[in-house]
């Protein structure tokens, strides 16, 4: 860090569940220009890695933004251990093309697990553009859930499903969405974000009606500035950069099986560095 | 040349006929062992070769050298206070002109500019200008005597740099130099450029940047880093915001590809990628830093250039028992300077020439496993007047590999074009200039380095950030 134009404090941070956190940063410089759908990229600290976050909410008064992110490794179990008022090294931002907002008429807008923090200010934006929004989110079980009453305020109905039955509809979003193309319910366009066997199976559901669906992906990123092509995804059978033509794609010309491939690429190194912080091997 | 006392190795006979001294050699670490550490491999000249090596230059009186280098360093007057023992005088000689001599005492292609100029080069061989400058520049740094130079009195002008390389250090010098309040904007968190993210430890240590950036800063040049121009601030809104002048030396910044079948299996790196990796990020550290890369066994680096050298000696560090150079012309066409290729093949790289990939296989779970080649062979000239390669047919055949590095050349990053009303830029996507000056088809815009010319070299891009100061200094005086 040179001396940056913003501290990048911590202002709040709030557990949205056991392994999903909330966290409001201050990064005036982001705040002013992000729109939805895109991302910044983080570093905790020195010998920290540089992640990408989907920027969830700003408020360019305050000169902030809020990002939410899940628990899954070394980087991100350090994130949620770190208190209002502290300071992360680095934040880069906002990074990615916005989402193309526009009225459509009635849009879908399928989240899963961390993915409803992504598609949300998706939501907010589409809402605002006049759209009919339709929400579906959904998790694991109840408790995974989030942003469920902010969703619901945002959205012109709200579908709420869990895998194990224990709260709203029992099953997965992409069941329900399913459902609404059988009833003959009129979508001009879907936006899926989660997981990516999510994202597959809902693009599985909406091609064969030609619905567009939207996918927002999470590939893995060094510079995220299209300097090094680790984020490189195949897309109509074109190799395309995550971080500057996404990170948003029309997900029936997504390779999802790249993608799922790629995203694993460290799996090895990720779960020894995450064994090491947890067991506090590693110093931190 | 004065007469004047001299070192051990010089001899009474040498005094009579100086061209017998040979040119003074480097210390270096052993292949053997280096290839274990990411230390830098050269040793530099103790103060008794430096004063050795200073004292074979003729101190011609027009001298071929200083027109073979793109920033005119004062090379006789630097060489010629080695020679007499002040090598702080020497250091601060260069720094007239050049304001990273540390880096390019290292990474120049001398061969290729001043040295191919020496008056010596021409019966022998030419004056170690570039070990001269190392020395130097290093013996002033650990003296801890570096000195700032008074601060100028602002005048109140604000020039922004988007980009903290080669080209935008040394605008950025010339500039706070002469009395601008120049700000520099990084998209990465660390300022250098392809000097911090790109260049690896063992050729160039990062604690060397670092105190160059240091000395800016000291200087009075302000570092953005995380600052995308582009995304974070557009180069019309910092224009808005009160800078009159905006100089672009953000690099070529995007990676090439070969568009061949398998090219994203996992286990293929750009070259950008990987030496980010090591280099920015110091994945050769992990799980101590927490960036992962990949330590392959069989690691095969597609390109001849410095970067594919950086690349396969970096692999090999990372622990490869098997590094190769895969290039589908000969060691003649080879872009890379002599010496990174001499230190590759001490360290065991294997050269595999005329062999050029055309794709990839991969296993079940999506790693790269195999490299399918075709052999080629050299036909006629082609636009760069080397003899391009042309497949030989039915030659294919597998190498097993496990990491592939693409170092096959950069290309434009759109990001700033794309973002600032009428710049122009060719169809390759760089920035158009209207001369050397750097000016731009926009009032105010200069372009410099690898966004102006593809990739090329460090010092060149300095030259650029050195020729687009006087013209940023000759437009705003006339403001």
């Amino acid at each position: 860090m040179e001396g940056n134009l913003s501290l990048n404090k911590i202002i709040e941070k709030v557990n949205l569940s056991e392994n999903v956190v909330r966290m409001v940063l201050e990064a005036p410089a982001i705040a002013q220009k992000r729109k939805a759908g895109q991302f910044i990229v983080l570093k905790i600290n020195e010998k920290g890695e540089r992640i990408p976050l989907t920027i969830v909410d700003s408020d360019a008064q305050k000169g902030t933004i809020t990002i939410i992110f899940q628990i899954v490794g070394k980087t991100t179990a350090q994130l949620a251990g770190m208190k209002a008022g502290e300071s992360l090294q680095d934040v880069q931002g906002p990074l990615g093309n916005p989402t193309e907002i526009e009225k459509y008429g009635r849009v879908v807008c399928v989240g899963g697990g961390v993915g409803v923090g992504v598609v949300y200010p998706l939501i907010v934006a589409l809402k605002k553009a006049g759209n009919e929004v339709v929400s579906i989110i959904g998790s694991r079980t109840k408790d995974l859930l989030i942003l469920e009453k902010e969703v619901g305020e945002n959205s012109d109905r709200l579908v709420v499903t869990t895998d194990d039955g224990s709260y709203g509809v029992h099953g997965f979003v992409s069941n329900v969405l399913q459902e609404m193309i059988d009833k003959g319910e009129k979508i001009d366009r879907v936006f899926a974000i989660g997981p990516v066997p999510m994202m597959r199976v809902v693009c599985d559901v909406t091609k064969p009606h030609g619905i567009k669906t939207i996918v927002s992906l999470n590939s893995i990123m060094v510079d995220a500035t299209g300097m090094c092509g680790a984020c490189r995804v195949a897309v109509g059978g074109k190799t395309k950069f995550t971080c500057v033509d996404g990170p948003e794609f029309d997900g029936h010309e997504v390779d999802f099986k790249l993608l799922a491939n790629r995203l694993r690429m460290y799996c090895d190194q990720e779960r020894e560095a995450y064994e090491k912080h947890k067991c506090g091997c590693d110093g931190n | 040349m004065k007469n004047i006392s001299v070192g051990a190795m010089e001899t009474k006979d040498t005094k009579v006929k100086k061209e017998k001294v040979p040119r003074q050699k480097m210390p270096e670490q052993n292949p053997q062992k280096r290839i274990h550490n990411f230390e830098e491999v050269p040793f530099g000249y103790s103060e008794e070769t430096a004063m050795t090596e200073a004292k074979r230059c003729i101190q011609c009186k027009k001298p071929g050298c200083v027109g073979g280098c793109p920033v005119d360093v004062k090379i006789p007057e630097f060489i010629k206070e080695i020679s007499e023992g002040r090598f702080i005088e020497a250091a601060l000689k260069l720094k007239e002109t050049n304001g990273l001599p540390a880096v390019c005492g290292r990474v120049c292609p001398q061969e290729d500019q001043c040295e191919k100029e020496c008056i010596l080069g021409k019966k022998g061989e030419p004056v170690a200008i570039g070990r001269l400058e190392r020395f130097a520049a290093d013996y002033e740094r650990n003296s801890g005597k570096v000195s700032i130079p008074p601060a100028v009195k602002s005048n109140g002008k604000k020039v922004a740099i988007a980009g903290a390389g080669p080209s935008g250090l040394t605008i950025a010098g010339d500039l706070v130099k002469l009395g601008y309040e120049v700000t520099i904007f990084e998209a990465l968190h660390k300022a250098g450029g392809v000097l911090v993210y790109g260049i690896p430890e063992f050729r160039l240590p990062k604690a060397i940047v670092e105190a160059e950036v240091q000395y800016l800063k000291k200087l009075g040049v302000k570092i953005e880093t995380n600052f995308v121009i582009g995304r974070t601030k557009t180069i019309d809104e910092l224009f808005a915001e009160g800078f009159q002048a905006v100089f672009i030396g953000v690099g070529a910044g995007a990676p090439v590809f070969m568009n061949i079948p398998g090219e994203n299996l996992m286990g293929i790196y750009s070259a950008n990628e990987y030496l980010t990796r090591s280099n920015l990020m110091k994945a050769y550290l992990f799980p101590e830093y927490d960036t992962p890369i990949v330590r392959g066994k069989k690691v095969a680096v597609v390109g001849g250039g410095n970067v594919a050298m950086d690349s396969v000696r970096t692999a090999l560090r990372l622990g490869a028992e098997k590094a190769m150079i895969v290039y589908r012309r000969t060691e003649v066409e080879m872009p890379a300077r002599k010496e990174e290729v001499h230190h590759a093949q001490e360290e065991g790289v294997e050269f595999l020439m005329l062999h050029n990939p055309v794709e990839y296989i991969g296993n079940e779970a999506g790693w790269v496993t195999g490299m399918k080649c075709i052999r080629m062979e050299l036909g006629e000239p082609d636009a760069s007047g080397r003899r391009s390669p042309v497949p030989i047919k039915g030659s294919e055949f597998v190498i097993d590999v496990d990491t592939v590095v693409v170092a096959v050349g950069t290309m434009a990053n759109p990001i700033v074009p794309a973002t600032t009303t009428g710049l122009e830029t060719n169809k390759k996507g760089y920035i158009l200039t209207k001369d050397e000056s750097g000016r731009t088809s926009r009032e105010g815009i200069y372009a410099g380095g690898d966004i102006v010319t593809g990739s090329a070299t460090v010092i060149l891009a300095m030259g650029a950030g050195r020729k687009a100061a006087q013209a940023i200094h000759e437009y705003l005086s006339r403001k």
